[in-house]
């Protein structure tokens, strides 16, 4: 009997009245933990019920504390009839089980109802008594941290990231139950969330058990997910990594625990390392660098036999050689892990070694053929099977781990498309193992200091590329090599070198498809989905050139698919990153060169492709270094022109070279216009309007050039449903309206918001769902910040400046050490696989090739005095290390009373986050039958949102904190059915509450002027948000 | 390709002023969209009308979302549904319940029943203002009369603490509230040139000196209803007409006190006689309730009084009303009792 939960019911207020004679109400409440119920006494007539109960007190088993939601039901106690339901609150307890969280749940919840929504509120006390378990068979986890955020949470220290952690539970789906036909719909949804929440508990409960295995205390980069599945059942699955993390207990521990002043620094909010919230990395697959040779990179293995031949088309890619130099990486604690998968999108510094690329697997299933539906060993085989593949890619890609690693599903009836993806990467085991902690820090100090460009480099064989890639020599270092352009489902790391500003990417796609059943329909869908992925790649691909950047950060790619037809939709943050080549433009080709008319028209393309390169190069500040060709260095042996082709038609390279000339040496992106459907896609690559401006987008935390945020954000869901005219519909005119649809929908976010301007729409999340046949649902969330426009001129420039200052030296210094450079890669390791990589280095630093898109971090420490001065410089917040100093005494009373903050990122802009009250996951359904009357279905689902973000801020506030981060809203499934006055939706929404306190409170005094800034904003954006 | 469904939910609630205001006006959607197009607005960011379209129709709708709050303020500032910045919450409360003079002066003095909500049609015509506002400002008439109509204590105070409206704002309520309880005629031909500035500026005066409250603020009735008694005691003042003496101390007494601060002194000092006479019988005959109701139009234009002096061109900075209510040593209930 290891807890006893102990609740009172302290009030209500703002009732509704649920006695039409006397326009009050006779409410009264039960509080229901498992199986045991206690009451409060009816409050007679009153809108504003006084209960101030007695303390309710459960005795229970941790576990169920960790399972069951506490449940409060509110309700109209009526002498002659049955008592009037007047709504419910679910509280999770499970905040109230670690120690360092919240001690007391405390303060006014929204009543919820299913059918009504919020109807007044209720005040409640809930508290634990925990009694020590010492029994090490037991089945609880209690104690064990979650978070939502894709990163070492800010008041944290990573002793050790332990890896993968999974589960999986099934359950019968409530709405399918032949019980469904007799009970209210009230009932039924109640049901499902009742269910819902105890499943997410059990789940976590399980995780929990695998980490505390696995001698962690603490999951990151928690993601839940839900799958719908119908008749076969509900889902509730999760991923995340298991770490052991240490508390930072003072503001003075802080610092050195932290590894290096740099690293605080970089931490400060106003230019927070890239760290994510959890959903920005769900699936991408994987691409070649050139397009130019798509493997079926995904699997369809539907349960029956016909598919089973149709298996992960990878398998070819692991050479021999290749294998073996792979071997002497991987000999890490990694190797003995089934899945060397993270979660996480933002790393301590030094942890990420090598990154090899985007990798990604996805697979057709039919949910009708599990033989035992309600037993998870079905679902548990697939997402193995999709592990082992990705697992299996990232080693082609010499690569013994994944990092920005997600999972996600798509159900249409019963064909089930499962992605997952993630960028491959080598890591540093350091943080992997166990024991080297002590030895380790001293180190962690000096070897963090690894070269800006490091990561860029190309970490697998040049000799045996898993793909043909164009090689170049790294501009900032010129002594390893690098891909010409890389694409990363990760955020972008702090230490890298980007010149400008970055942009949000997007690909859009609709495939048609017939209508079909079971096998016919599976088969369908996987033929397609390797041409969606060939386009969706060429489409990233060209808008990025048209950008004038090189690199892709936080790569999400979305195939969802429908009834007749299949939608992709990949989202990213542009970048130019400084290491990398500047990439050529887009050439236009004519395939009919006699015709006069037709050349024109291609040359009109042309010079229209070519004024929008030069203006977004103008426009996102994208200004490399001029660098002369002797400073460049040597260049690779083969032979430069062998440029990549789209669409595997050939070009000679003597064509390219010839085309050329237009965009300097660079080597030119071909485009080849040889049908209609070519026309469309330059057509549409020159139909994406940037974004006013002012104005600036990204899918990533943060947004690379802008690092003065002020603390005026605002988060937003935005959801849009389109209906397609069912006559004659063509995959053209479909991408058009989807195209529209996003552009319209990103375009109506601008003017909404222009009020912030200058301002920048961060961690922009799309979700594309098919309802219904014709219909479109895409919901956006993202958070707007407001930057102080003239120090990001100021910060752009200086960045600039000393990137050039930084080729220069960088130069010299390899002009003098050139064969140092590489012997030093690495200091000496205390482990031999780190002694094995930097072996590794010097071999692989002639041999390039690019998988697609890879990053690849080295601990190169030859430069580390000059540049690691440069990022202190460039990257310190206005908040000196000082600063931390005055943090210990956080006057929490300023901040506006009730004011809850949410955001999509892992931390507050001008504000100091200084404790994790724990995960917020909150699962509800709303229903109606009187559509019309609540304002249609834009008003029943305005309201819906906007009471889901009430409840979320309630919650929080009742934990004791002032913030949502990593907010994420996973799941937002909307049906209706306008002939019968009806709609439903299911919200399923999660993040980690916090404390903040307000930079500006924390400091006394600063002469520095960003901070006079930003606490003058902090003031104006108080209560924002 | 149609739009089904189209929302935007901050997490803070962004309110728009012109927007709002728009709203407020009654405009519908279609006319708001032009209104902005109008402006300009559309260059300025590069938008389209179908992206003005859809924040128009969005905007409205949390509007209307919140309009059911703004019926009970203290209601918006508790609730947990829209997150709104405490400035914006009073510009909210404020702006709903802002009204136009045009429309007020139609229906001060007037029973705030269903009857005269027929009338809004006729009055949205002659004001220029649109139904929906007129609807929007007479229900908030209602809304407040029927909220403070029992309630003890100052008028003001329970207005401002009900519905959480500026001090002038509230003072303003109090004067619709204080007119529509006693059915004061306003809207005669006569008195078509007095604003509503004017009657609230008697309104506050009668309040203070006229009403139960104002004789004892612990009574059981409140500042609305006027003191009955004191009206039937006012009958006593026929004495300062009849009586010479009487009518010559109460002139001296009355220069002595307007004494410099009327630019129109000499005339009154001349006219003193008529005009005294004027308000006298004003004064004696507001024992019927009829005759309650007519006051301004008797008291404002007696033309005995007025025929003199054009009453606009010596009035007292206050208002019109100056000489009835503006002087305790005229009319006061203090003398008699």
């Amino acid at each position: 009997m290891p807890g006893k939960l102990k609740v009172k019911i302290v009030a209500g207020r703002h009732l509704p009245v649920m006695d039409r004679a006397s326009d009050l109400t006779d409410a009264f409440v039960e509080v229901k933990f498992g199986n045991t119920t206690f009451k409060t006494d009816v409050y007679l007539k009153s809108l504003n019920p006084q209960w101030n109960s007695e303390w309710f007190k459960f005795e229970v088993d941790d576990e169920d504390l960790q399972d069951e939601p506490l449940q409060i039901t509110v309700l109209d106690h009526d002498t002659y009839s049955a008592n009037d339901a007047i709504g419910k609150v679910y509280i999770d307890i499970d905040p109230l089980l670690y120690s360092e969280a919240a001690t007391v749940i405390s303060g006014w919840f929204p009543i919820y109802d299913t059918i009504h929504g919020i109807r007044g509120e209720i005040n409640v006390v809930v508290k634990v008594d925990l009694f020590n378990d010492l029994n090490r068979f037991r089945q609880s986890s209690c104690g064990v941290k979650f978070f939502c955020t894709t990163s070492i949470p800010k008041c944290y220290r990573a002793v050790i990231i332990h890896g993968f952690v999974e589960e999986l539970v099934v359950n019968e789906d409530p709405e399918y139950q032949w019980i469904d036909r007799i009970r209210t719909p009230r009932a039924s949804n109640e049901a499902r969330q009742r269910l819902i929440s105890l499943m997410s508990g059990e789940l976590q409960r399980k995780i929990g058990l695998k980490v505390l295995e696995m001698r962690g205390n603490a999951v990151v980069g928690y993601l839940q997910c839900f799958d719908l599945e119908g008749e076969s059942g509900l889902v509730v699955r999760a991923i995340g990594t298991a770490c052991t993390l240490d508390k930072l207990s003072s503001p003075a521990a802080f610092l050195p625990a932290c590894n290096s002043p740099s690293k605080e620094m970089k931490e400060s909010p106003l230019v927070h390392p890239p760290s994510h919230g959890c959903r920005s990395t769900h699936n991408s697959p994987i691409h070649t660098a050139t397009g130019s040779r798509l493997t079926q990179n995904f699997s369809v293995s539907v349960p029956t036999l016909i598919y089973t031949g149709m298996g992960s088309g990878s398998a070819g890619k692991e050479g021999g050689p290749f294998k073996a130099l792979l071997r002497q990486q991987t000999q890490s604690a990694l190797e003995q892990r089934e899945f060397p998968f993270f979660t996480l999108t933002a790393f301590p510094p030094g942890f990420l070694v090598h990154v090899g690329g985007v990798v990604s697997a996805r697979s057709v299933k039919l949910l009708d053929r599990i033989h035992n539906p309600d037993e998870p060993e079905t679902r548990d085989a697939w997402w193995a099977e999709i592990r082992q593949e990705i697992k299996s890619h990232a080693k082609a890609l010499g690569c013994h781990a994944v990092v920005g690693y997600s999972e996600s599903t798509s159900i249409c009836e019963e064909v089930c498309i499962l992605s997952a993806s993630g960028t491959a990467a080598v890591l540093n085991p350091r943080f992997l193992q166990d024991g080297t902690v002590e030895g380790c820090l001293e180190q962690r100090l000096e070897e963090n200091l690894p070269t800006r460009c490091g990561f860029c480099h190309i970490p697998y064989d040049e000799l045996n590329m898993p793909f043909p890639a164009h090689l170049t020599y790294c501009y900032n270092c010129r002594k390893q090599k690098v891909p010409d352009v890389l694409f990363t489902t990760i955020d972008l790391p702090t230490d890298a070198t980007v010149i400008g500003k970055g942009c949000l990417i997007q690909a859009r796609l609709c495939r048609l498809k017939k209508k079909a059943q079971a096998e016919a329909n599976a088969t369908a869908i996987s033929n397609l989905l390797p041409f969606m992925e060939y386009e969706v790649h060429t489409q990233l691909m060209n808008k990025l050139k048209l950008k004038g950047m090189n690199a892709l950060f936080g790569l999400r790619i979305q195939i969802t698919v429908g009834e007749n037809m299949l939608m992709g939709l990949a989202s990213a943050t542009g970048v130019y990153l400084a290491a990398l080549p500047t990439p050529g433009g887009i050439q236009i080709a004519g395939k009919t060169p006699n015709d006069g008319s037709y050349e024109q028209h291609i040359s009109h393309m042309q010079k229209k492709i070519n004024d929008t390169i030069a203006k977004n190069k103008e426009l996102y500040e994208i200004n490399p270094p001029e660098i002369s060709e002797e400073i460049i260095g040597s260049p690779i042996p083969e032979p430069r022109q062998r440029s990549r082709l789209l669409r595997s038609q050939s070009e000679s390279s003597d064509e390219v070279t010839e085309l050329d000339l237009s965009h300097g040496k660079k080597d030119a992106f071909v485009l080849e216009i040889d049908d209609t459907d070519a026309m469309e896609d330059v057509h549409s690559l020159l139909t994406d309007v940037p974004p006013p401006s002012g104005f600036y987008s990204c899918n990533t935390e943060i947004m690379p050039g802008i690092n003065n945020w002020t603390s005026e954000i605002q988060m937003f869901t935005s959801v849009r449903v389109i209906r397609l005219s069912s006559l004659n519909l063509t995959n053209q005119a479909l991408n058009k309206n989807f195209n529209d649809l996003c552009e319209n929908l990103l375009k109506s976010l601008y003017f909404k918001l222009r009020s912030m301007i200058p301002c920048c729409l961060c961690h922009v999340n799309f979700t594309v769902s098919l309802p219904e046949d014709e219909l479109i649902q895409v919901t956006v969330t993202a958070v707007a910040i407001t930057f102080d426009k003239n120090q990001a001129l100021q910060t752009t420039k200086t960045h600039v400046e000393k990137s050039l200052q930084r080729a220069s030296t960088d130069n010299e210094e390899l002009l003098q050490f050139p064969l140092e450079l590489c012997s030093d890669s690495l200091p000496s390791h205390p482990l031999p696989p780190a002694k094995a990589t930097s072996v590794d280095y010097s071999s692989f630093a002639d041999r390039c090739s690019s998988w697609i898109e890879l990053i690849k971090l080295k601990a190169q420490t030859i430069r580390r005095g000059s540049i690691k001065t440069t990022v202190t410089v460039e990257k310190a917040s206005p908040v000196g290390d000082g600063n931390f100093r005055n943090r210990s005494a956080p006057p929490c009373a300023n901040s506006t009373v009730g004011v809850v903050k949410m955001t999509p990122l892992s931390f507050i802009p001008g504000a100091k986050i200084t404790k994790y009250l724990g995960i917020i996951n909150m699962f509800f359904i709303r229903e109606t039958t009187s559509l019309r009357e609540e304002g249609g279905v834009s008003g029943f689902l305005h309201a819906f949102i906007a009471e889901v973000f009430a409840m979320v801020r309630a919650h929080v506030a009742a934990l004791g904190g002032n913030a949502v981060v990593s907010y994420i809203m996973k799941q937002c499934v909307f049906m209706e059915n306008p002939n019968k006055n009806q709609a439903q939706c299911l919200i399923n929404v999660s993040g980690d509450a916090v404390v903040f306190v307000r930079e500006s409170d924390l400091e006394v005094v600063s002469t520095q002027q960003p901070t006079a800034n930003c606490q003058s904003s902090c003031t104006e954006g108080e209560v924002t948000t | 390709m149609t739009s089904e469904l189209d929302i935007f939910v901050g997490n803070t609630t962004l309110i728009d002023e012109d927007m709002y205001r728009l709203w407020l006006d009654g405009y519908l959607v279609t006319n708001a969209v032009a209104l902005r197009v109008r402006s300009g607005i559309l260059e300025q960011m590069g938008s389209t009308a179908a992206v003005l379209q859809s924040d128009t129709m969005d905007r409205y709708r949390t509007f209307h979302m919140l309009e059911r709050l703004l019926h009970a303020p203290p209601k918006l500032l508790h609730q947990l549904i829209f997150q709104i910045l405490p400035s914006r919450q009073a510009l909210l409360i404020e702006r709903y319940y802002a009204f136009d003079e045009a429309f007020v002066r139609e229906v001060l003095g007037k029973k705030l029943s269903k009857g005269t909500k027929k009338d809004l049609d006729d009055i949205s015509t002659i004001t220029g203002i649109t139904l929906k506002s007129c609807r929007r400002q007479f229900d908030n008439f209602k809304r407040v009369f029927k909220v403070v109509e029992e309630m003890r204590g100052s008028l003001v105070d329970n207005i401002q603490q009900h519905f959480l409206l500026s001090d002038q704002l509230a003072r303003d309520y109090a004067a619709i509230v204080f007119f529509a309880n006693n059915r004061f005629e306003t809207g005669k031909k006569k008195l078509q040139y007095l604003s509503f500035g004017d009657f609230a500026f008697s309104a506050e005066l009668m309040i203070q000196n006229w009403t139960l409250g104002a004789v004892d603020s612990q009574m059981d009735d409140m500042h609305m209803d006027l003191d009955k008694e004191f009206l039937q005691d006012l009958k006593e003042l026929k004495l300062l007409v009849a009586d010479k003496d009487l009518l010559d101390l109460h002139k001296s007494l009355v220069c002595t006190a307007l004494w410099g601060k009327l630019g129109v002194f000499s005339e009154m000092k001349a006219n003193f006689k008529n005009l005294s006479r004027g308000l006298v019988n004003v004064a004696t005959k507001l024992t019927h309730n009829k005759d309650v109701r007519d006051l301004f139009r008797r008291a404002v234009l007696p033309k005995s009084v007025f025929s003199v002096c054009p009453l606009p061109r010596w009035l007292p900075t206050p208002g019109p009303l100056g000489p009835l209510h503006g002087h305790p040593p005229w009319l006061p209930p203090a003398p008699l009792s």
